[in-house]
């Protein structure tokens, strides 16, 4: 009787300290989003809805604008995307399906390891190694075969947005592929045998039936790189370019959410310029949230079609 | 080219019957009728493992041949030679000779794809791909093409009636085919088997992973569809096996230690060893 008594106790403070645990991750989002909120009112107060849309960011003059950044932060997310997922998806399926097995482990680990390379790192490679490349042989390249569209047109500075990508699309890489990997790893040998079995060919099963049944954890490989790449600061302010500039070429400098705050936290003087950099700040914190959310609720209602 | 090879390779395995029907016996040959496949010599390495000894065999046409033992004896190895799905792993391989309408199956150059469209294959649990009820049926059809919309249609229709799963599912066709149960997704890989007209279906335990009530429906649809098509079922179930099948191969660790008429095997083998096993002295 006595040790029924002490296993109920012990069952409920377990339950209590891992809700507990659990809810503070919930006390410091909402803590979060309440400073950045508070902080941000000068600016708010100042700038309103036009913060959002405004593309001049002049210290001097105290007027400050979001736009360029929000926009350098998305265009870098999404062509980094752009690049990484098909890259990511290659690498997966060649390490889960195709690789001789004696390559896949130190191939995988080797994936792995470039996660683990610090994002500075990444920044300075961008700078000085990947940066001259893109001036000296890749933008010219582009700009003699695809110069008639604006977006690879300006000169070849070899720093600004398209660098950015690349090194977005490296950073974002082993996420992508050593999640994705696993999810085709998790793929039963029977589905895969059944359609071997019906006479398919090793794309044709990759195609119909290993990416579509990893679906679902496809989707959550990509928001995990697209989460990085959304807030990733170091290496983007490296090679960006960091110019407040609004530009259809994709060779020209830009600016990013992430990349404004590192540069001009330490710069700061007056309170609308500090508030407005929380803002911006606040700004990244929900671009984020709504499209993991958006993300999330997509997934979820494909995946409610299906079942 | 190729139906020459087909013709030469007719003659050959003719001969070869005609020389190893005394070895099997004469009555042997008389009883089981039109033979769908002849495996000779058959030997399987995994890597430097041998896991099957020489095994030699008839598989009769449009009849259910089980093949039964205890785990680990080969059965599931025996039958994945038929349609080479060992291929997919490296280091497998078969030697020997698996003759099917006059050609050897092993024979590297026959492509496998063009084979497993003649050889289906069931598993133990239901593999239901990703895609709804209808597209799950289309999707052999629709890997081999040439097909038109009307045509993939009536087909896939046909394939569910024959696997007696259409009235359960035809006002759900768009469903995905994971939303079935256990049973009708077996059935539903039947059918997908059968959409595609093969002439041979390989059956991996396919009732391990269902109730009574499933399996019965499964036993019931192979006596069904074996009208039709060879059926080579592996099975733990031996009541399963003499229910089914018409004959029986008793297989322990590698060899095919027994093989007949199933109403021999059960009531009156002539191995010792396979009297333990049926009589579940033993395994």
């Amino acid at each position: 009787m006595k040790m029924k008594q002490t296993k109920i106790w012990g069952d409920l403070i377990f339950r209590g300290l891992t809700a507990s645990f659990a809810s503070g991750i919930a006390v410091i989002f909402v803590a979060i989003l309440l400073v950045l909120w508070n902080q941000s009112q000068p600016s708010l107060e100042k700038f309103g809805f036009s913060f959002l849309f405004n593309t001049s960011w002049n210290p001097v003059k105290d007027n400050f604008g979001a736009l360029i950044p929000i926009v350098g932060t998305l265009l870098s997310t999404f062509l980094a995307l752009l690049f990484a997922i098909p890259i990511s998806l290659g690498i997966a399926l060649f390490l889960a399906e195709l690789a001789p097995h004696w390559l896949r482990a130190p191939f995988g680990t080797a994936i792995e390891l470039l996660a683990a390379i610090p994002s500075i790192v990444y920044g300075m490679w961008g700078l000085f190694v990947l940066g001259p490349l893109m001036a000296d042989y890749v933008q010219p390249f582009l700009k003699t075969t695809l110069g008639f569209l604006p977006l690879f047109s300006g000169p070849s500075m070899g720093i600004g947005m398209l660098t950015a990508s690349l090194v977005l699309t490296l950073m974002i890489i082993p996420f992508i592929s050593s999640v994705a990997r696993d999810v085709f790893l998790m793929v039963p040998q029977p589905l895969k045998e059944a359609a071997y079995g019906l006479g398919g060919t090793t794309w044709e099963v990759v195609r119909d039936i290993m990416i579509p049944y990893g679906r679902k954890g496809i989707a959550g490989a990509i928001f995990l790189g697209m989460g990085r790449a959304l807030g990733e600061t170091m290496a983007v302010t490296f090679v960006i370019g960091n110019a407040y500039h609004l530009s259809w070429s994709l060779f020209s400098p830009g600016n990013s959410i992430a990349s404004t705050l590192a540069n001009e936290f330490t710069e700061a003087d007056g309170t609308v310029y500090l508030s407005s950099l929380i803002e911006l700040g606040l700004v990244l914190f929900l671009i984020t949230l709504i499209i993991l959310s958006l993300a999330q609720y997509w997934l979820r209602r494909s995946q409610a079609g299906r079942a | 080219m190729i139906m020459d090879k087909q013709a030469k390779f007719r003659k050959k395995i003719e001969m070869k019957r005609e020389n190893e029907g005394m070895e099997l016996g004469p009555h042997k040959k008389q009883e089981m009728g039109e033979i769908k496949l002849s495996i000779r010599n058959l030997n399987f390495f995994y890597s430097d493992k041998q896991a099957l000894f020489d095994n030699t065999l008839d598989i009769a046409d449009k009849r259910v041949t089980a093949f039964i033992g205890p785990s680990g004896c080969g059965k599931s190895t025996h039958i994945r030679t038929y349609n080479r799905m060992f291929e997919l792993y490296k280091g497998f391989r078969a030697e020997g000779e698996i003759w099917m309408d006059g050609i050897n199956i092993l024979d590297p150059a026959i492509p496998a794809l063009h084979l497993r469209r003649k050889v289906g294959m069931i598993f133990q649990k239901p593999t239901p791909f990703p895609m709804s009820i209808f597209d799950n049926i289309a999707y052999g059809l629709r890997l081999y093409g040439g097909y038109s919309q009307d045509e993939i249609a009536g087909r896939v229709s046909k394939a569910l009636q024959d696997a007696a799963l259409w009235d359960e599912v035809k006002d759900k066709l768009h469903y995905p085919g994971t939303a079935l149960s256990g049973g009708q997704q077996q059935r539903l890989c039947i059918a997908r088997a059968l959409a595609v007209e093969p002439d041979v279906l390989l059956m991996d335990e396919p009732c391990s992973a269902l109730d009574p009530i499933a399996s019965s429906k499964i036993e019931e649809l192979i006596g069904v569809i074996k009208e039709k098509i060879t059926i080579i079922i592996v099975t733990h179930n031996m009541q399963q096996a003499a229910r089914v099948s018409d004959y029986t191969a008793y297989m322990y660790m590698g060899k095919l230690v027994e093989f007949g008429a199933t109403s021999k095997i059960f009531l009156n083998p002539d191995n010792k060893d396979t009297e333990d096993y049926v009589t579940g002295r033993f395994g």
